[in-house]
């Protein structure tokens, strides 16, 4: 840094900073503790940079001037005031960039006295039981109350609710009664996800978040990846609960309840249970799933696999369609299609893209459709009484399993979906101290465990995946003889938009499973692998402008699009808080995991190659597969 | 509508009909910008929007700044209740008001000029866009300024929405930028990065006209008008139960006693000094001066009679910023409705020791954690009664 450091004193510890960080920042370098709500980590400048950072070759970092008022912090709770030497008032240290030396005070009679009105001021106008809320324990404004030893005496409480709860598109439920109009939904949905759903409404005392236009919740264009969910301080956005009506499922005796665990919730459901974050709890969960009463616990890590081999697939016959038949309608590059707040995403703002989009289910549904089919017949069970229920990291997963195209088999792919937290919810309710349980493998016959399942939970990891299978499968050579360890480090990583290259130095012959849809290889022979990633909509904003402009992603062949930042490891519907550090703390423990595992190519899982020969006889992208594990997309408005 | 229908009574002789604007633009034009400036500044001109800023000091950080282009921007957001003296400088000398804009384009390094006008004098518009052809006109405005070939400025017609708020100046940029209008941080300034993130000088109505004047008759004679600690004159609005409401101009150090009685106010019970943001004086202390220092002002009286409820007074005011808020900060938000909640109770049942502790407690709270000025101003009206009328609430012996 060239640019002079400035001496700040702060509770008279000194601390040297770069001019323009804000007092906020240098307190915490100063390790002195400053509270907070309307700031969040994702949220501050630094963050907002990284979040849009790309891959150096790329360089770009401009946000629109739209944007610049979302950019900057609203401070507008006031929590985090501080006195400056000379300067009268208090200040919102959040929103207080060091540009000369000064000296701080976060502590004293004034700046106590102010927070706790302020905080009593909000709870004037709070409605709700803490000790019923989702958010209780984990809620910033319950333990600022605390702290500041806040009672209701002064400015008083309301006893009957000042809104109607509301939800938007029956995923997201919002409580405006514990609205503290902090905003971080607003600027989370604008600023990452670039869907701008949410909206600040009206002056003064009819001041409200509300949605874009005033439209009723059920028809906001809203894509349900619930970040506003984990952004929110309080109670005020939670997801639907369905944790009753799985109980009640698990209560039938007339009801087999199957559950399948997506890779994302191993690596934070320990979060809720006091673990650091990172503390991957796979093989124990699977103990609490069958102590709470699920029949039988499998792995999505199967059905990532098979998605893998679907849209791998799907992908060669496009280029071979598109480079050798010159078949304009296969068309390029193809987008993953996995997670399901992208899909929302893509049918409201890029509807003419969607032949772009692979038609393969996501992982979800396409071991929801296996079970009623394939498994039910394997082992007798009549599907009607086969409940269905997924545990994702994601909100956005309950709208897709409620999608009405996803019932092919005559039954619902997936029942219910549930959310890291509600699971870790119902743990609780059932006394489950998750971290001191015994471990218990995956039930078959879908429990191998893979690697290349596991990293679907990060961003670049279902690209990882599908390289590792698609250069195997083309070339007959090892992944490892390009990348050491088959890791496939150039996907990897949390910068907003990625691209990678892969160059196809030679071809083997093509493989029995495939002969249905290619001939021979030889046309890649030679030939040059490109590939994108983005997550965090905003990004995927991003390459769809590229690609409508006809930049270097518009040559891509295949890109992996994720709503959430950090991809479904930071999904909405992850144990709150959240920010970089917790992410990258996943990633870690998602990422070691698969280096554990013996199987780590999707085509190498030998419960996928067995449903091949025993179910799906014809192959990948056969008759049958498309009829289960295929789907369709449509534009909404 | 024809704007000199609404006209306001004007009580005494104002500086402004005696100056001719392009003549403060030629001189300008003649000048290097950095001697406009200079000229400002030692005039001791202050911002006339209530927070009496220097002009001079904010033009030279304008003129310092590297960002470009800049903008002139005219805060013409009249919304303090009891204002309406920047109406009747827009309505007979709007000529001047841009030569102020256009000078100060001048003196910072700007060629363009927004003039911010509240919603509620939209019909004024089709006077101003007349005037402001009629400069171009008379190159007054426009490209080589009466043939300076280094001075173009040009000015264009912005409404705003409605919002009282949109009168503080980060506000009202982000309103003319098209979002709601919510007060920004602080910092940075709008002299650093305002409208559009560039360089932006804002200043009110009142103070643009200034300007030409002082440029024409010299900072020494606007400054001799006033006390050495406060140059100048200012335009007050009167009104409220007085015989002659209307606009007075007045030297700065005029004593309110003074304005009392030219307005035929003398036997006024209180006198609400500065708009709704501002203090409300009682009899005892008429004798305070119009300065910086002692009775700041926005160019709002308003006189209360003898027959006025001043809690009623109060419970008003207090309605008005919970309306005008804008939502956005909790001490503000909140702080005003409690307020207004309080005051209502203290009508109804008289002032409780605890009562009382709590409200002060509060409006200590809304004055130094808002996160703008009308946050922090908007206890001092209820503040000032309390603590000179409190023997009108009920069970005071």
């Amino acid at each position: 840094m060239d640019s002079e450091l400035i001496t700040v004193t702060i509770d008279g510890k000194e601390v040297k900073v770069i001019p323009g960080t804000t007092v906020l920042e240098a307190a915490r370098t100063a390790g002195i503790h400053i509270p907070t709500l309307c700031h969040h980590d994702d949220l501050c400048s630094e963050a907002l940079y990284q979040q849009t950072a790309s891959t150096p070759h790329q360089g770009e970092h401009s946000h629109q001037h739209e944007e610049s008022a979302m950019l900057s912090t609203p401070s507008s709770c006031r929590i985090c005031l501080v006195e400056v030497e000379g300067l009268p008032k208090l200040h919102a240290s959040c929103a207080l960039p060091i540009h000369n030396a000064m000296t701080v005070r976060t502590t004293s009679t004034a700046i106590r006295h102010a927070r706790r009105d302020i905080l009593e001021l909000m709870m004037s106008e709070h409605y709700g039981d803490c000790f019923a809320c989702a958010r209780n324990g984990t809620c910033e404004l319950q333990k600022l109350c605390a702290d500041y030893g806040v009672t209701s005496e002064r400015f008083g409480r309301p006893h009957e609710p000042l809104f109607e709860k509301a939800e938007i598109g029956n995923i997201i439920v919002r409580d405006q009664n514990k609205c503290i109009l902090c905003r971080r939904c607003v600027r989370m949905c604008a600023l990452y996800q670039g869907v701008y759903a949410l909206t600040t409404e009206g002056r003064g005392d009819h001041s409200r978040i509300a949605t874009f236009m005033g439209k009723e919740m059920k028809d906001a264009t809203c894509i349900n990846c619930g970040q506003c969910i984990n952004r929110c301080p309080t109670g005020a956005l939670t997801e639907r609960d369905d944790t009753d009506a799985v109980w009640h499922a698990i209560e039938d005796p007339d009801k087999m309840v199957v559950i399948q665990t997506a890779p994302a919730p191993r690596a934070a459901i320990g979060e809720m249970f006091g673990c650091e974050p990172g503390t991957p709890l796979t093989f124990q969960m699977n103990t609490a799933l069958k102590r709470v009463g699920f029949d039988k616990v499998f792995d999505t890590n199967f059905s990532a696999d098979l998605t893998i081999l679907e849209e791998g697939s799907e992908l060669i016959s496009r280029l071979y369609k598109a480079l050798v038949l010159k078949d304009n309608t296969a068309a390029l590059p193809q987008f993953t299609s996995c997670s399901p707040g992208w899909i929302k995403f893509i049918e409201h703002f890029y509807p003419k893209y969607l032949p772009n989009l692979s038609s393969a289910k996501s992982p979800q549904q396409m071991m929801g459709a296996v079970l009623k089919t394939y498994f039910a017949e394997k082992n007798g069970w009549d599907p009607s009484k086969i409940v269905s229920v997924s545990l994702m990291p994601c909100t956005a997963k309950k709208f897709e399993a409620a999608r009405p195209e996803m019932d092919a088999s005559g039954y619902r792919d997936v029942d219910y979906a549930l959310t890291t937290r509600e699971l870790g919810r119902m743990f609780k309710q059932a006394g489950i101290e998750l971290p001191k349980l015994d471990k218990t493998p995956f039930d078959d016959p879908f429990g191998t465990p893979t690697g290349s399942g596991v990293i679907f939970g990060a961003t670049g990891g279902v690209m990882e995946a599908a390289l590792r299978t698609v250069f195997e499968i083309v070339t007959g050579e090892k992944v490892e003889s390009v990348f050491d360890h088959a890791d496939i480090k150039p996907v990897r990583g949390f910068d907003g938009v990625r691209m990678a290259e892969l160059t196809i130095s030679k071809v083997g012959p093509v493989p029995e499973i495939l002969s249905h849809l290619v001939p021979d290889f030889e046309w890649l022979k030679g030939a040059t692998l490109r590939v994108g990633l983005a997550h965090g909509t905003v990004n995927a904003i991003r390459v769809m402008k590229d690609i409508e402009e006809g930049g270097p992603l518009s040559q891509c062949h295949f890109i992996e699009f994720m709503a959430c930042p950090g991809g479904c490891l930071g999904g909405g519907g992850q144990p709150i808080p959240t920010d970089r550090e917790i992410r990258a703390a996943r990633a870690k423990a998602i990422y070691s995991e698969d280096a554990t595992y013996v199987v780590r190519k999707s085509h190498e899982n030998e419960d996928v190659l067995r449903i091949y020969r025993e179910f799906f006889k014809e192959g990948p992208c056969s008759h049958k597969s498309h009829e289960l594990l295929h789907t369709h997309y449509k534009e909404r408005v | 509508m024809d704007p000199k229908a609404v006209h306001g009574f004007v009580g005494n002789k104002l500086s402004f009909s005696e100056v001719t604007p392009r003549d403060g633009i030629r001189m300008a034009a003649e000048m290097a910008p950095e001697d406009v400036v200079a000229i400002i500044g030692a005039s001791g001109l202050r911002g006339r929007g209530g927070a009496g800023f220097p002009t001079g000091k904010k033009w030279e950080f304008a003129r310092g700044q590297e960002g470009s282009p800049k903008y002139i921007i005219c805060n013409a957001d009249e919304g303090e209740p009891g204002t309406f003296k920047d109406r009747l400088i827009l309505t007979d000398f709007p000529e001047l008001v841009f030569a102020g804009m256009a000078i100060a384009g001048r003196a910072v390094g700007a060629e363009f000029g927004i003039l911010y006008l509240r919603a509620e004098y939209g019909w004024l518009r089709e006077h101003l866009d007349a005037a402001l052809e009629r400069c171009r006109v008379a190159n007054t405005l426009g490209n080589n300024i009466l043939g300076a070939s280094d001075f173009s400025f040009d000015i264009s017609i912005r409404m705003g929405s409605g919002a009282y708020v949109c009168g503080e100046e980060t506000a009202l940029l982000e309103s003319l930028e098209g979002r709601r209008g919510d007060a920004r941080n602080r910092i940075p300034f709008p002299v650093q990065a305002g409208y559009l993130g560039k360089p932006t000088v804002v200043n009110n109505v009142e103070t643009l006209a200034w300007v030409p004047c002082i440029m024409v008759k010299g900072p020494s004679w606007f400054a001799a008008m006033g006390t050495r600690k406060a140059p100048g004159a200012w335009l007050f609005c009167v009104s409220g139960d007085c015989k002659r409401p209307g606009i007075y101009e007045y030297p700065f150090g005029t004593s309110l006693r003074q304005i009392l009685s030219d307005v035929g106010a003398e036997n006024a019970k209180a006198v609400q000094v500065g708009g709704a943001s501002g203090t409300c004086v009682p009899p005892a202390q008429f004798d305070r001066t119009m300065t910086p220092g002692d009775l700041a002002t926005g160019g709002s009286i308003i006189v209360f009679g003898p027959g006025q409820d001043m809690f009623a007074v109060a419970e008003n005011f207090q309605h008005f910023f919970c309306d005008e808020s804008c939502g956005q900060c909790i001490p503000c938000r909140l702080g005003n409705q409690r307020m207004l909640e309080a005051i209502g109770r203290m009508r109804k049942d008289g002032l409780t020791v605890d009562g009382e502790r709590n409200v002060r407690q509060l409006a200590q709270t809304m004055t130094v954690a808002s996160k703008c000025g009308l946050g922090q101003m908007s206890a001092r009206a209820f503040l000032s009664i309390l603590n000179n009328f409190s023997g009108e609430l009920p069970g005071h012996v």
